[in-house]
């Protein structure tokens, strides 16, 4: 804009911009005043702190945890966990939405048995897993896989199919054939699509890993929940998940990153 | 001089689980070297399927289609297809658009890129090389499109009613540069439209289509004087309103 702006709009900015500070601000104080309230209740004993745990005995429980590493252990384990089931995801998911665009009479064939994968709940599946692979990281990244994949899968091969035909067939009138149309059309007409699974992806992997650590574990922020709550430290438990609430913040925002970077002009 | 292009005896039907549609009935039609053709018709009476059928897309059913006298598979003619929609990819620079056809076909040389380039330079392209299409007006699209399409050096070049999408104004200007650089490559055009100006103003010949089925009812040879050889001129030449009104009576008369 090298034009110098008319007041009309500049007082519509204005009034945009204040509206945003005003949404932050309240964004803020629900946050104070959340964490104050909890913090105030427990101290007059209005809530009792032994069960629901209270701000300040969680920070303390951080630091300690802090202090002697085995915090950032556990939270480690759990990032390495989910960033390897979202590669595995991902990977296994545009492979075989791929794969399903190039051979539709197969796509026909596994429809109802995707349904049915895809709307089973795979916590079901947890205890089957350990059986099969025994107490350790394999299950986890097992349970987080089975999580996302199938959704993955059906998600980006409707996207495939739904490419304007129209660009498919100047792909054939060029002379091209079908691999020329998945790598020419399908695939980079997708990426915003794909970006978009990423973000669904990546919180259904932690539901994942978290659900696997709960069952075969003994490191990561699910083994400590399970654990605090079985010795009765809620400290431990509620930490743990407020880790978690800003640990799927920052996946959804660095994902929100990359589709402002990847997914401008589509 | 042998014709580049035969339609014999071609017909064609759609298949589907509703029934059969018969898109083309009896077709036979020859087409000479450097000649522009337009096939003119009823909508949905079957104009794209013969395109689609010459450019080897979709099969005639019975009936044979000869391209340098060679039947249509062998005859490794060389055939440029242009579509109802510029379909320029957004996330390709206008340059890396046109040089798609190319990339496909793994024909990337310096000398392609170079004709490209010198295409580009000479229908106004060159400060939008690594523009994205999205930059591009109208008209500047169809003709990225059409440099994509001349990229490969077809023999015969296709067009699928290429300027229905534009508005007016922009659709006589850039019929008028489409029919020009047509013109000036020395190219076959065959030219699929439901607009009649457009087809005369264009064409050395215009194809008359009947409804579905279509059948060829009419195949009209146009003669204009040199002072009116362009598209805009020959739409003021006096004879254009005689073409347009001989073609509308033979639309009308198609039961």
């Amino acid at each position: 804009m090298d034009k110098p702006l008319s007041t009309a709009q500049a007082n519509y900015l204005r009034a945009r911009s204040r509206h945003r500070y005003v949404v932050l601000a309240g964004q803020l104080l629900l946050f104070i005043l959340f964490v104050g309230s909890w913090e105030f209740f427990a101290r007059l004993g209005l809530l009792n702190d032994f069960i629901f745990s209270s701000p300040s005995r969680m920070a303390k429980t951080f630091f300690e945890m802090a202090k002697d590493g085995s915090l950032f252990l556990h939270i480690g384990i759990t990032l390495t966990e989910t960033f390897g089931s979202f590669l595995l995801v991902m990977v296994i998911g545009l492979f075989t939405a791929m794969v399903l665009w190039g051979f539709p009479s197969l796509a026909e064939l596994l429809e109802p048995y995707l349904v049915m994968l895809n709307s089973l709940p795979k916590s079901a599946l947890a205890p089957v897993l350990i059986v099969w692979l025994g107490n350790n990281v394999k299950t986890i990244v097992a349970a987080a896989v089975s999580v996302a994949v199938f959704g993955s899968v059906m998600t980006l091969h409707t996207g495939f199919k739904q490419v304007d035909p129209d660009k498919i067939k100047l792909i054939y009138t060029l002379g091209g054939n079908r691999r020329d149309v998945l790598f020419k059309v399908l695939v980079p007409s997708a990426i915003p699509l794909i970006i978009n699974n990423m973000k669904v992806n990546i919180g259904l992997c932690l539901v994942g890993v978290i659900i696997g650590e709960f069952l075969a574990a003994n490191k990561g922020l699910g083994y400590l929940i399970i654990y605090g709550s079985q010795v009765f430290k809620m400290d431990i438990v509620m930490m743990s998940i407020v880790i978690l609430c800003i640990l799927s913040m920052i996946f959804y925002r660095i994902i929100s990153l990359l589709e402002k970077k990847f997914a401008g002009k589509r | 001089m042998e014709p580049i292009l035969e339609f014999i005896h071609v017909s064609f039907s759609y298949h589907s689980m509703d029934g059969e549609t018969a898109a083309l009935s009896d077709i036979s039609l020859s087409v000479m070297p450097g000649e522009f053709i337009a096939v003119v018709g009823p909508s949905g009476c079957g104009k794209t399927t013969l395109l689609s059928l010459i450019s080897g897309l979709l099969l005639p059913e019975t009936g044979e289609i000869r391209l340098f006298g060679k039947a249509q598979g062998t005859s490794g003619a060389n055939i440029g297809y242009m579509l109802q929609r510029d379909h320029l990819f957004e996330w390709r620079t206008v340059y890396d658009n046109v040089l798609l056809g190319l990339e496909i076909r793994h024909k990337l040389s310096h000398d392609t890129k170079a004709s490209v380039c010198s295409m580009l330079d000479t229908y106004g392209l060159t400060a939008f090389r690594d523009a994205s299409p999205s930059a591009l007006s109208g008209g500047m699209r169809q003709r990225a499109a059409l440099i994509r399409t001349l990229a490969l050096e077809p023999d015969i070049l296709l067009l699928d009613e290429p300027f229905s999408a534009l508005d007016y104004q922009t659709r006589l200007e850039v019929g008028d540069d489409i029919g020009g650089i047509i013109r000036r490559e020395g190219r076959t055009a065959i030219l699929v439209t439901h607009d009649l100006a457009e087809a005369i103003t264009l064409a050395d010949r215009i194809v008359i289509l009947s409804h579905r089925p279509a059948r060829i009812r009419k195949i009209l040879p146009l003669h204009f004087d040199d002072n009116h050889n362009t598209p805009l001129k020959r739409r003021s030449a006096p004879c254009f309103s005689g073409y347009f009104e001989e073609i509308w009576k033979e639309l009308k008369s198609d039961g």
